[in-house]
């Protein structure tokens, strides 16, 4: 898909001024979390599963390419093909030609996030082959023709009347006087809609949570069964999947399983897992007769061993997005492309290049949540940090961001001229702001200001505060022992 | 020209300096396949772990009957459907061909795949897990994929022995009974209550595309019929 992401800022101060999307990120931000942690408190061992977790990653990554030719080997035996992609638009090509030479007319498609990134349905669109998404919230946004905002709720910026708005339009057939104002409604006439679309394709198009080396399986996690319904109906299953997915064995498998829907959605586990390898068996009465893993590199095979290397452990739970005080304050799309959050901010600059992404490793606070709440540990706010420091030995920073960070580190190497300055500066702006406490607006920070009041300081610096503690202040003492 | 394949394994190759390192460690992981942590909670006694099944598969809304046997499960059937307000009829599952469904003469049972127009499906479970009310669900001639998912009531039949603690339990059994051949079917479904989705401002739903009922029958095997 084409990126917004050089307009981040624009972006995302129209996602601020929208009310609408506000409470949609209101709503989410109360949801989730707290799923999560409830999910959390119910299984003693959740935090050494994480700690597992994250090994059985670990030990993928550093024999990737043994895993993925033992998961080669067993996709063939098991009457299926797998296609190696160096980038999207071999990957598009590749699952073009699979539904030309299938004759197929219509494919149905569960949620895949790499199908995003490589803006399947586009392609396929203009191939004259129809592409149906058949997770609800994707086939709501497929109808609206927006990118998904979410990794696992991709309509969660949309509220019920925009659904309704989104049917009526699009539904042509759909009777004008029937009541579409809730939600068990609006599933209603997604569901009878879906069914025939469901019965008749030829090709069904899944992502992957997982691929398994021991059995050459891929695992799909859904809670709709839409995925179910998506590669047990059509003739041909093709999987797309990107190479980092593999996991060896059923049991790392298992043990990733039990840490991804508690912190995606706060469930024990998701409606739905299933583990699909190779083609229908002689004698099943259903199942596709053609399985095709078209396996994607598109630039992750380089960051092995640079430091977007641990984001390749990544599960895509979603987790980070909903703890993350910037994606609930501008949600998805303001990001500009198919990732977001603290995760996408990472990935995105690795992937689609840095003059592209310039904005998003500073879209963060780095107040450190995601990387608390990652199951696969990933330390996001480290790795954020390492895109800032290459955007800025790149010269990509702007000049008076560069000035003003080589001024203060300048002084900070100085330490007297720094504490009398900052003494200077602390007394000056306490006696500035001593009558109303606080100011509205400062020289050069505008930016700061525009948001919010600093507040006047009062007292002394807090190394000031601390030489104090070293002659036995009491204040400056209580300071001192939390220091150490 | 090189192929893609070749390309993209010799760029993680040389990435990963294989020439130097063999992958020994990962040539063992997938011979001993060696289990992670075991959660606590489905590792009781066989009683305590058929409560915990069916006290966790109730929490996400399926609904669990405990019947004697086989022999019992046509009038549980027709009680499930009645109390419902469903049609008395059943695509079932050639898996069940063995029970006797003359008892209940008003029940319509059909088999085959699922068409799209079934209100009700019977399959039976391979296992179930213990620790989050999973079943598991393998496809295969006398169990179609398509009954698992296309009729809006699923009835799931599962024998009281069949329940482990947990997934690992379940695999190891699947490898045992394959007695070392191939032991994956094509499709192994986990299946952890009905259908849901909370797409629409975050308002949970059951019944997306998948069954909107998911009823649960265990046989208790030690009790004659």
């Amino acid at each position: 898909m084409d990126s917004t992401t050089r307009q981040f800022k624009d972006n995302a101060r129209g996602a601020l001024d929208d009310a609408q999307l506000q409470n949609a990120l209101d709503k989410l931000g109360r949801g989730f979390p707290l799923k999560r942690l409830e999910a959390a408190a119910r299984l003693p061992e959740f935090e050494r599963l994480r700690d597992q977790a994250r090994e059985i990653k670990n030990h993928v990554l550093d024999n990737l390419d043994f895993y993925l030719e033992a998961f080669e080997a067993k996709v063939e035996a098991a009457g299926g093909q797998v296609h190696w992609c160096a980038d999207a638009d071999a990957a598009r090509r590749t699952i073009g030609e699979i539904c030309k030479a299938a004759g197929a007319k219509t494919v149905t498609k569960s949620k895949s996030m790499i199908g995003e990134e490589i803006a399947i349905n586009d392609y396929l669109e203009n191939e004259g082959i129809e592409p149906i998404e058949t997770d609800l919230g994707e086939y709501i946004i497929q109808l609206r023709r927006e990118p998904p905002s979410h990794i696992i709720a991709p309509a969660i910026h949309l509220s019920m009347g925009q659904v309704e708005e989104t049917f009526r339009e699009s539904h042509a057939d759909l009777d004008p006087d029937r009541a579409l104002d809730e939600p068990r409604k609006l599933l209603e006439e997604a569901r009878t809609r879906l069914r025939d679309r469901f019965l008749g394709a030829d090709v069904g198009l899944t992502g992957a949570n997982m691929l398994i080396a021991e059995t050459g399986s891929n695992v799909l996690v859904t809670n709709e069964g839409n995925a179910d319904l998506t590669y047990s109906l059509p003739r041909v299953h093709i999987v797309i999947a990107s190479l980092e997915k593999i996991v060896p064995t059923l049991e790392d498998a298992s043990t990733i399983l039990r840490v991804l829907a508690r912190s995606a959605t706060g469930q024990e586990m998701s409606v739905y897992t299933t583990f699909c390898t190779g083609v229908r068996r002689p004698g099943d009465l259903d199942g596709p007769e053609e399985y095709h893993v078209v396996l994607l590199d598109n630039g992750r095979s380089k960051l092995l061993g640079t430091e977007s290397h641990e984001m390749l452990r990544c599960i895509r739970c979603g987790a980070c997005l909903n703890h993350c005080p910037v994606y609930r304050s501008v949600g998805g799309h303001a990001y500009g492309w198919v990732y977001s959050g603290p995760m996408g901010a990472v990935l995105i600059p690795g992937l689609i290049g840095m003059d592209e992404a310039a904005h998003l490793p500073n879209a963060s606070t780095l107040c450190g949540r995601c990387e608390q709440v990652c199951p696969m540990r990933i330390p996001l706010p480290r790795m954020l940090r390492a895109w800032r420091h290459k955007l800025y030995e790149s010269r990509r920073t702007g000049a008076l961001g560069r000035w003003a960070l080589e001024g203060w580190a300048w002084l900070a190497r100085r330490p007297r001229l720094y504490r009398l300055i900052m003494g200077l500066g602390v007394a000056g702006l306490g006696m500035l702001g001593r009558r109303r406490g606080r100011f509205r607006r400062l020289p050069l920070a505008g930016g700061w200001t525009g948001g919010r009041d600093l507040p006047a300081p009062e007292g002394d610096t807090f190394i000031q505060q601390w030489h104090k503690g070293a002659r036995g202040d009491a204040s400056g003492e209580r300071l001192r022992r939390r220091g150490r | 020209m090189t192929l893609p394949r070749d390309q993209i394994l010799g760029r993680l190759k040389s990435a990963l300096d294989r020439e130097n390192r063999p992958p020994e460690a990962a040539r063992a992981r997938l011979r001993d396949r060696p289990a992670g942590l075991i959660p606590e909670r489905g590792q009781g006694a066989p009683a305590d772990r058929l409560a915990l099944f069916a006290a966790e598969a109730e929490r996400v809304e399926a609904t669990v009957a405990r019947i004697p046997g086989p022999a019992a499960l046509p009038r549980e059937v027709a009680r499930y459907l009645a109390e419902t307000n469903q049609p008395p009829a059943l695509r079932a599952a050639q898996s069940l061909a063995d029970v006797d469904w003359s008892s209940q003469p008003m029940l319509k049972v059909t088999g085959g795949t699922a068409d799209g127009a079934d209100n009700c499906s019977i399959s039976r479970a391979f296992g179930g897990v213990a620790e989050t009310g999973t079943l598991v669900f393998l496809s295969g001639p006398d169990n179609p994929t398509t009954l698992n998912f296309v009729p809006p009531t699923h009835i799931a039949v599962i024998r009281a022995a069949d329940i482990a603690g947990d997934y690992e339990a379940v695999w190891a059994r699947l490898r045992a009974e394959a007695g070392g051949g191939a032991y994956m079917p094509r499709t192994v479904n986990w299946v952890t209550g009905p259908s849901r989705t909370a797409d629409i401002e975050q308002t949970l739903l059951l019944g997306a595309h998948g069954p909107q009922r998911l009823h649960i029958v265990i046989l208790d095997d030690d009790a004659t019929p």
